[in-house]
């Protein structure tokens, strides 16, 4: 019972190591890390989700006659790991622009920029 | 076939691949660039507009849209039925919102060829608009979990970009680096929302899961994330704070395409409540959280506002408070669902008011950040502290300023005075508490715009702004026309209610219509 979830128990970890990350880090590249490490976590739910026990994947070419998974989990992970590199280059790109303004990426350190 | 069933399609399709077009025809020429994309999002408004009122409107189950096929339904070998085609499903509330939209998009670019003229890198500028516009329609006509993330994530980069567009000024940057991060959060719970949905019932289409759902304690949990994610993008209390900094330091006209997108959100929320989970939950405890969102939110935006100085960010914190009102009203509608009796007694009307002021708040909301950019424009000053006496110089846009504040605050003979009544009187009979709150804070939101006009508009004349005059007509045209669009709908709110909104308020109730429409 306890090693079929596995896989589950796993991705949830990652999500919450990636939620402590965004509540408790205090640099900006870190909290683009926890997003990334949220976003693995979700991909690797979404594909555990498409395994299921003896069937084969969707190949069709010289594919035997056993059962095969529906790719749909597989079409989505790809997509979501597309839009994931997107968003994550958008970010990183604000941090650049964010360094060139502050001369640092520690979210204290710009508050106290800030202030003065 | 006729070409105009394809609408669907083409309504996302044109301002995608204009907005592609954009950098390229830029090398070529300026004007003809304008040109290219006046005409696209004219067509795309003409098209919605033909598209909802010949095809929505009259009908009573939704326009099901099935991309490379006739119909939804595909059969495996094994005669397992399942549609894994990209399915968009447009009712009523989706042809009310996607026409708000395309209004908003098309006034907005009209205002951005003047406004945004002096900056460079306007090809990215709209190719990002237009991205913007095409996600927005998306979100609101597709009929698929999954799709509607991929459209949210699409909105969220283009968003986030505009929000950043002064890369010159840190504020902007620190600002669309916020949101960024607060939108791709909210889209990853979606995703893991849409994930458990799936593992546990192997579809993604809305219509199919409402059937299939069971009300697992994993179902509660996706909810939970639904609600979380959602709540987050539309920007309700808990989860406000990125609001009055992406609506404060973007461009005057992205603020305002943001307030539809916002609303694009709102509707997803809807759509959740009703139509997935309708059938299965307790509708009245979730119409509750959404109420109490609903309160906190109108709360804490009214009153927030008081204290602000920039005049972009008092309105970014009133538009918060509004979507306050549409909560409240929708939710009410929410907790009656399962009572027929309640529904007809006071729910329904709750639910006009609140999608009613869907519209009032795209419009109102919307121009009032147009102003303040005309404003922006003219003085290049954020600070209310530092204006004064401008009403002198600036009189047309002191009038304007005073109908859409009156309009956004609920006052006769405007079209927030119909919406908010509707509300009042429909809330006041399911807790007498939610409805004082509600006219409370709408006197609070009248006492901001009084502090708005005494700062900006009256004071005695000032030296430095004795050389401004009101802005140029192309930065005139759009608010006109909004103001005009205020006050038909305050004066015949009949006739928007009866066409526009009782349609849209029937296709959310009557959630089994929508379900059976995949038709597998």
């Amino acid at each position: 019972m306890i090693i079929e979830n596995f896989p589950f128990i796993t991705c949830m970890i990652l999500i919450i190591f990636g939620i402590y990350t965004l509540l408790f880090k205090k640099n900006l590249i870190k909290l683009v890390i926890g997003i990334t490490i949220i976003e693995s976590g979700v991909n690797l739910f979404l594909v555990t989700l498409g395994y299921r026990e003896n069937s084969v994947a969707p190949i069709f070419t010289f594919a035997s006659s056993e059962k095969m998974v529906l790719p749909t989990p597989q079409a989505l992970t790809l997509t979501s790991i597309v839009i994931g590199f997107a968003t994550t280059a958008l970010m990183l790109s604000f941090v650049i622009f964010i360094y060139h303004h502050y001369k640092t990426i520690e979210i204290d350190e710009m508050r106290r920029l800030e202030k003065r | 076939m006729n070409l105009l069933e394809h609408s669907p399609a083409l309504i996302v399709a044109i301002p995608l691949l204009t907005g592609f077009l954009t950098p390229l025809v830029s090398k070529i020429n300026k004007k003809l660039r304008n040109f290219i994309i006046l005409i696209s999002l004219l067509l795309t408004l003409i098209l919605v507009w033909n598209f909802a009122f010949s095809y929505i409107f009259p009908r009573e189950e939704p326009f099901v849209y099935v991309f490379g096929a006739n119909s939804p339904g595909i059969t495996l070998p094994s005669g397992y039925k399942i549609p894994v085609r990209i399915i968009f499903e447009i009712d009523s509330i989706g042809a009310f919102m996607s026409l708000i939209t395309s209004i908003i998009a098309f006034l907005s670019f009209i205002y951005s060829l003047e406004f945004m003229k002096k900056y460079r890198g306007l090809e990215k500028y709209y190719t990002l608009f237009l991205l913007l516009t095409a996600g927005i329609f998306g979100m609101e006509f597709t009929g698929d979990l999954f799709n509607f993330f991929v459209f949210l994530e699409i909105t969220s980069i283009a968003a986030c970009a505009l929000i950043g567009f002064h890369v010159n000024k840190s504020s902007c940057v620190n600002a669309g680096f916020k949101t960024m991060v607060m939108y791709t959060v909210a889209a990853l719970f979606f995703l893991l929302a849409v994930g458990l949905l799936y593992g546990q019932y192997d579809a993604l289409n809305i219509g199919i899961l409402a059937t299939k759902i069971n009300g697992s304690l994993l179902d509660k949990l996706a909810l939970g994330l639904f609600i979380t994610a959602l709540a987050l993008k539309i920007g309700s209390v808990p989860m406000h704070f990125w609001v009055p900094e992406a609506y404060g330091e973007s461009p005057s006209p992205v603020s305002m395409i943001l307030v539809t997108n916002t609303q694009a959100s709102l509707y997803a929320l809807f759509r959740i409540c009703f139509t997935l989970y309708g059938i299965v939950m307790n509708t009245a405890l979730i119409g509750w959280i959404i109420i109490i969102l609903g309160i906190l939110s109108m709360f804490f935006g009214a009153t927030l506002a008081l204290i602000q100085r920039s005049i972009k960010r008092l309105i970014a914190y009133i538009a918060i408070s509004q979507i306050g009102y549409m909560l409240l009203g929708v939710g009410v509608g929410l907790t009656t669902l399962e009572n027929p009796q309640l529904l007809q007694n006071y729910g329904i009307t709750a639910m006009r008011g609140g999608i009613f002021h869907i519209f009032n708040d795209a419009i109102c909301i919307g121009v009032l950040f147009l102003i303040s950019g005309a404003i922006i424009y003219r003085t290049k000053i954020y600070d209310m502290n530092n204006l004064g006496g401008l009403a002198r110089n600036m009189k047309y846009t002191a009038i304007f300023f005073i109908i859409s504040s009156m309009a956004i605050s609920g006052l006769p003979p405007f079209n927030g005075f119909v919406s908010k009544l509707l509300i009042y009187e429909s809330v006041y009979k399911l807790n007498p508490l939610l409805s004082i709150i509600a006219i409370l804070i709408s006197i609070v939101t009248l006492a901001n715009f009084v502090i708005v006009f005494h700062g900006v508009f009256l004071g005695p004349k000032l030296k430095k702004f004795d050389n401004i005059n009101d802005a140029p007509k192309e930065i005139i045209l759009p608010i006109i026309l909004m103001i005009i669009l205020i006050v038909i709908s305050g004066m015949f709110p009949d006739l928007f209610l009866r066409n526009l909104v009782e349609p849209a308020v029937k296709s959310l109730i009557n959630k089994e219509i929508y379900i059976s429409a995949i038709g597998i």
